[in-house]
């Protein structure tokens, strides 16, 4: 798997690169590292994969949204909304957070739940403690 | 003219899983759907980060009730591919035996639903009877009926006897014979044309830039086949995409048709040309570094990235299902429509929300 890292900054033009050379997008995915997310975007051409990736140092970080380029994108961009709780800018749909109803907020944005002590500010325990 | 919310789901007679829809209408016709999923979420990337990656399979394989094996083995081969594990010539044929059987019966068991959408209850009848037949095939090879457990990382878990593989051409000779005669009536009844022809166009271009993917892709004319990459035992196998031109809801459905005669002959190939030997390797360590595994079930792509670091856990797993893929599509064909053609073409994309809330 081979993966061209590349600034925010860029995003827009090497997707726009992309698209006029015909790529498909395949999907856009988040990896939450314990101290930086990786945002990976794959495309396809004739059976070939890319993957741009951007690699943020925190979720506040705003990334700007290519589904003006790929108007499909919309719905990756709003996933990792809900689940990481990034900020994507320029959704040409955005659902303010209601795209996926799950009881916890942005269950994929703390750190593994395996490398944290159970603590009552760990989510997963937070929203247990509420149900019960 | 004033405009309308009708809210469609997520609990609906013709949905078989929770999405929900709020339908902006004028009149009777659907001028934009806004959809909203995640009701029944279930975090199981998450939970792959504190899952033995070797016990993993069995959660994999649970993403979905329908195409759950070739979940298991995009699984097992995203793993293997990271591991660098070659496994053994006949686990790759008979994966692609039960890809097959479970791509059948998906087709068949979408063809039902599509048949009770239109009201066409005797064809929904005889659509899932002869689905049976497929699942006792899967049934009596491993075990299991949907979810049967026969892929583990390293090959397969279950082999075929030559008992079983004598029978199993006289039971494929069988669903074939029962699929001709219902097929032809979803391809030639007037009263399935009247209900499909014309409705929810996608053009060529259209399907291609919205990222679909499956029979809602080849349905619009791009031949685009994931089993043509060579994973498993394709690469020794013919196979030919199906597609269609119209790229209509008929064109979605005939392509599916189509698909099951392909099915059939690719298992029937597979039995011809099944190797001896093992049926698994021994696997040890931990998987490290980073892969995309890809690999075309009943609905479409499916994508599979892992993420490790030499741990029994992996760090990141991610699904992209076909229905995620197709849900933007959907949204567009929906714009412009009748509401009475909401359920024919929310079915049209063969929606797998179970799939979608991994």
């Amino acid at each position: 798997m081979t993966v061209e890292c590349i600034a925010v900054e860029s995003l827009l033009s090497r997707v726009r690169h992309l698209r006029e050379a015909g790529y498909r997008l395949v999907q856009i995915g988040a990896t939450r590292l314990p101290s930086q997310i990786e945002v990976t975007y794959s495309f396809d051409l004739e059976g070939e994969l890319i993957h741009l990736r951007l690699v943020l140092a925190s979720a506040e970080i705003i990334v700007p949204s290519i589904s003006a380029l790929y108007w499909c994108a919309f719905i990756y961009e709003n996933e990792m909304h809900d689940l990481f709780g990034l900020q994507i800018d320029g959704m040409t749909i955005d659902f303010g957070g209601q795209f996926y109803q799950t009881a916890i907020q942005h269950p994929f944005g703390a750190p593994q739940a395996s490398a944290l002590p159970m603590s009552n500010s760990h989510p997963v325990v937070a929203a247990a403690a509420v149900k019960s | 003219m004033a405009r309308t919310i009708i809210p469609f789901g997520p609990q609906h007679p013709v949905l078989p899983e929770p999405v929900h829809l709020d339908l902006v209408v004028e009149d009777e016709r659907v001028v934009e759907a806004r959809p909203s999923i995640g009701f029944v979420h279930r975090g199981l990337e998450r939970l792959a980060e504190v899952k033995d990656y070797v016990e993993f399979v069995y959660v994999a394989e649970r993403i979905c009730g329908i195409c759950s094996f070739i979940h298991g083995q995009s699984y097992c081969q995203a793993i293997e591919t990271l591991m660098k594990v070659s496994i053994p010539p006949r686990a790759q044929y008979l994966r692609t035996i039960w890809g097959e059987l479970s791509r059948l019966h998906s087709h068949l068991l979408w063809l039902g639903l599509m048949a009770d959408a239109m009201g066409f209850e005797s064809l929904f009848m005889h659509s899932w009877r002869v689905r049976e037949k497929v699942l006792n095939i899967i049934e009596a090879t491993t075990g299991g009926r949907v979810i049967f457990g026969a892929c583990k990382i390293g090959g397969v878990r279950r082999d075929l006897d030559a008992e079983t593989l004598r029978t199993l051409g006289g039971q494929l000779d069988d669903i074939e014979r029962e699929a001709r005669e219902i097929t032809r009536v979803f391809i030639n009844d007037n009263s399935v044309k009247d209900r499909l022809c014309g409705v929810g166009v996608l053009g060529r271009r259209e399907a291609y830039e919205l990222g679909c993917v499956g029979p809602m892709l080849r349905a619009s004319g791009v031949p685009q086949d994931l089993r043509l990459s060579g994973y498993a035992a394709y690469g020794d196998l013919v196979l030919e995409p199906v597609t269609r031109s119209e790229g209509d809801s008929y064109a979605r459905c005939a392509v599916r048709c189509d698909e099951i005669f392909q099915s059939i002959d690719l298992i029937r190939q597979a039995l011809s040309r099944l190797p001896g030997g093992d049926i698994a390797v021994k696997v040890a360590g931990n998987p490290d570094g980073e892969v995309v595994v890809r690999a075309e079930q009943p609905r479409g792509e499916v994508v599979y990235y892992i993420k490790a670091n030499a741990t029994k856990h992996v760090q990141r797993f991610r699904v992209r299902t076909p229905t995620f893929a197709n849900l933007p599509a959907m949204l567009k064909v929906l714009q412009g429509c009748d509401l009475a053609d909401v359920p024919i073409l929310v079915l049209t994309i063969d929606p797998c929300i179970s799939c979608t809330e991994r």
